[in-house]
């Protein structure tokens, strides 16, 4: 099991170099990577835009109703709805929902692509199959920290409107809450956490899918293995990355 | 040309290819045939590179396969042509891109030249009007042709095909295998067909390797097929009464 474990992640290493060789004529790769932003980037605004903005307005309302002291400041509830969106929703909920969006897309299209011989169509041709599929991913996920960057906007957003429209707090609390003890740094420590979830999420379903063997049965079994890999990976990461940026 | 002298292949410990040797000529259809399992895929992907053999020697006019360096290898790739089993045109491409992938990835041609080409080797298929569909909207034959017009648009030294016949009606096969030999022998190309089809066997079969339990049981001509004693050709081939009829008519004339 764990010799297993070692050799896939000994393979993932590989695959990430084989990535990197070869490149694929630029006049090529460039309508790919613009392909790829269209799916990735652009097709997952509209949920990132859902979730963002209704999961700040919970964080605002749950806030709230657990403020039962009457000394403790209504301001918190703008203060919470922003630590809470800024450091964790935003750069790692919302990259464990993209593990399921995005993840299983690039697993079952590389996937099935792999099982109806495309891929080998491509190295027969003398193509470098996986720079030719994940490269343009990864490019394409350099865009990812603008996504994260709405979904902080909107949750923040999602907040001030349920607190103010739920009455919870007024307008103004909950904007001196929002603004309270600003730390620029948290912003960095977020985007970089993004930039590094990106890579995972570009990498990892594109591994589960373009190492699969069998038919479509196997393909959604590499979506799901994906999704719980890439998942597990990016919570991992959280914990290190928090630990060497804000816990020293 | 190519030559395959002693290629042995295994998977999880069961030797597949036990020391298989031959050569297919150049401007010839040459086809591997033998009963699922008998090593004709693996004979195959390793012609292609994508099976490394364990021992052994392919050589593409004098170029052994092993001996490359890892560019040399993509180059030599760029000569070969594959018609895959399904076909395996890019889902997200239309036929026209599907054909001149190749060009567009491999030259530095414009895309003028490219459609200049690509309709050429469309029209040669039989594929005029087809350009703008994409795969999932054409029929089984068409994708076979769409594929034949990919793998031929680069102009290359060697063609194969898997199962080039598979899951067609026996009007559109024949077209499939007629185009396959007239393309040959234009182009004069090494064209090396893996199948099951014993109605290609004797219409374009004009060198005939013979696999049985990975190792290479016989070899001939389609004539020689008709006369040859050996008992396990004779019991793969016409093991049908059809072919036994073929076979007998023939020998009487």
């Amino acid at each position: 099991m764990l010799i297993r474990y070692i050799t896939q992640i000994g393979r993932y290493f590989l695959m990430l170099k084989e990535i990197f060789n070869k490149q694929t004529k630029w006049s090529v790769m460039r309508n790919l990577i613009f392909k790829e932003i269209d799916d990735l980037i652009i097709g997952s605004l509209g949920i990132v835009a859902f979730i963002s903005f209704f999961v700040g307005g919970v964080v605002a309302i749950q806030t709230a109703l657990n403020l039962t002291n009457p000394l403790i400041p209504k301001y918190l509830i703008g203060f919470a709805t922003r630590q809470s969106v800024i450091l964790e929703f935003a750069p790692t909920f919302i990259s464990v929902i993209m593990a399921g969006k995005m993840g299983s897309f690039i697993t079952s299209s590389i996937g099935t692509m792999r099982v109806t011989e495309q891929i080998d169509a491509l190295e027969v041709m003398g193509v470098n199959s996986l720079n030719y599929l994940v490269f343009p991913k990864i490019i394409a996920l350099l865009l990812y920290p603008f996504v994260i960057g709405i979904s902080m906007f909107l949750g923040v957003l999602g907040g001030w409107m349920a607190g103010v429209y739920g009455g919870f707090t007024s307008s103004d609390e909950f904007i001196n809450g929002a603004q309270l003890d600003f730390i620029p740094f948290h912003i960095v420590y977020a985007f970089l956490k993004t930039l590094i979830f990106a890579m995972l999420l570009a990498t990892i379903p594109s591994f589960h899918g373009y190492y699969m063997k069998g038919g479509a049965l196997e393909v959604g079994r590499a979506s799901t293995v994906s999704f719980v890999w890439t998942s597990v990976t990016i919570i991992t990461f959280n914990y290190i990355l928090t630990q060497l940026l804000l816990g020293s | 040309m190519i030559e395959v002298k002693n290629i042995e292949k295994s998977f999880g410990g069961i030797k597949i290819l036990k020391g298989v040797s031959t050569v297919f000529e150049t401007g010839k259809t040459n086809l591997i045939i033998g009963q699922s399992g008998s090593g004709k895929t693996v004979m195959l992907k390793s012609l292609l590179g994508i099976h490394t053999p364990e021992s052994g020697t392919i050589s593409f006019d004098g170029r052994i396969y092993s001996e490359l360096a890892p560019d040399e290898k993509r180059d030599l790739r760029t000569e070969i042509g594959m018609v895959f089993q399904g076909s395996a045109l890019f889902d997200s491409m239309t036929v026209a891109e599907n054909v001149g992938f190749p060009l567009k990835m491999f030259t530095k041609d414009n895309n003028s030249k490219i459609q200049e080409r690509v309709d050429f080797v469309l029209k040669r298929v039989n594929l005029t009007d087809a350009h703008k569909k994409l795969p999932s909207e054409i029929s089984g034959g068409m994708q076979k042709r769409v594929a034949i017009a990919r793998a031929i648009v680069n102009n290359p030294k060697y063609l194969f095909c898997d199962e080039p016949n598979s899951g067609l009606d026996p009007n559109t096969a024949i077209l499939i295998d007629n185009l396959i030999k007239e393309i040959t022998e234009e182009y004069n190309i090494t064209t090396v067909i893996n199948t099951h089809d014993m109605n290609s066997v004797m219409e374009i079969g004009e060198k005939i390797l013979f696999l049985k339990d990975g190792l290479k049981a016989w070899e001939g001509t389609k004539e020689e097929i008709f006369r040859t004693d050996n008992e396990a050709v004779v019991a793969f081939v016409y093991s049908s009464n059809l072919f036994k009829k073929v076979r007998e008519a023939y020998l009487k004339e």
